[in-house]
């Protein structure tokens, strides 16, 4: 259990703003509104992206120091999410973890950890509990 | 203290994914061990596991054992019994969209 008497956060990060969106809207129907989240997803121009200025945004938007988990799908959203943890320094940036999960799954296996209190590793490792399968 | 109890999902779509969300998030709320198996399979799994609950993907008409093992079990075995009864507070209003596309792929 996580004793800072606050929930872990979620972010989810998407190449496409309507999947970050639809994903948190599944979030917050399936799961409910007790975990700290956020979404990002897309470029300025309004096209397909992430921007590692957006992702801090919504990191900090949801950081306490239970920590918060990242969902992302593909390549770029990871490596600019691996850049904006970077950026916040230590020791912030070692309460935030990106998870190796699928992001729609994985956003809801690990909201509906968090929402329990578990730790920011319990809620990681639920995440990740779906990767084999 | 130990307590157990069965019972038989009417769920239409089963243990699906929010009934699922919902029937962890309860099981969470106890400090007791909480377990369920299905079909007299002997093979128990921890109810507060989303992941694992998720994938029995136990269908309407699962016969669905429940045991609890500490603090409260009494408690909590009856109030996630009847969580299942009430068909997870699903009975009545507009279908839920994760149900239509449920629906939809197993028609």
């Amino acid at each position: 259990m996580s004793d800072t008497g606050q929930n872990v956060g979620i972010v989810i990060v998407s190449h496409s703003p309507m999947v970050a969106e639809g994903t948190a809207q599944m979030v917050r129907q399936m799961v409910g509104g007790e975990v700290p989240l956020a979404w990002c997803g897309g470029d300025l121009d309004g096209g397909l992206g992430t921007s590692v200025e957006a992702i801090s945004n919504a990191i900090n938007s949801v950081w306490s120091e239970a920590g918060v988990a990242v969902l992302v799908d593909l390549g770029g959203a990871e490596t600019n999410s691996e850049m904006a943890i970077e950026f916040m320094g230590a020791p912030k940036r070692d309460t935030i973890v990106i998870c190796n999960a699928p992001i729609v799954e994985g956003a809801v296996m690990a909201a509906t950890e968090a929402s329990g209190g578990a730790s920011l590793g319990e809620v990681v490792a639920t995440a990740q509990e779906l990767s084999p399968l | 203290m130990v307590a157990q109890t069965d019972i038989v999902i009417t769920h239409r779509v089963g243990l699906h994914a929010r009934p699922s969300v919902k029937f962890t998030k309860l099981a969470k709320t106890f400090d007791c061990k909480i377990e369920v198996s299905v079909n007299d399979t002997d093979k128990w799994i921890d109810a507060k596991s989303i992941v694992k609950i998720m994938g029995m993907k136990a269908p309407a008409g699962t016969q669905l054992h429940i045991r609890a093992d500490g603090a409260a079990a009494d408690e909590a075995v009856a109030a996630l019994h009847g969580l299942v009864e009430r068909d997870f507070d699903e009975r009545q209003g507009a279908v839920p969209a994760d149900e239509k596309i449920a629906d939809a792929n197993s028609a």
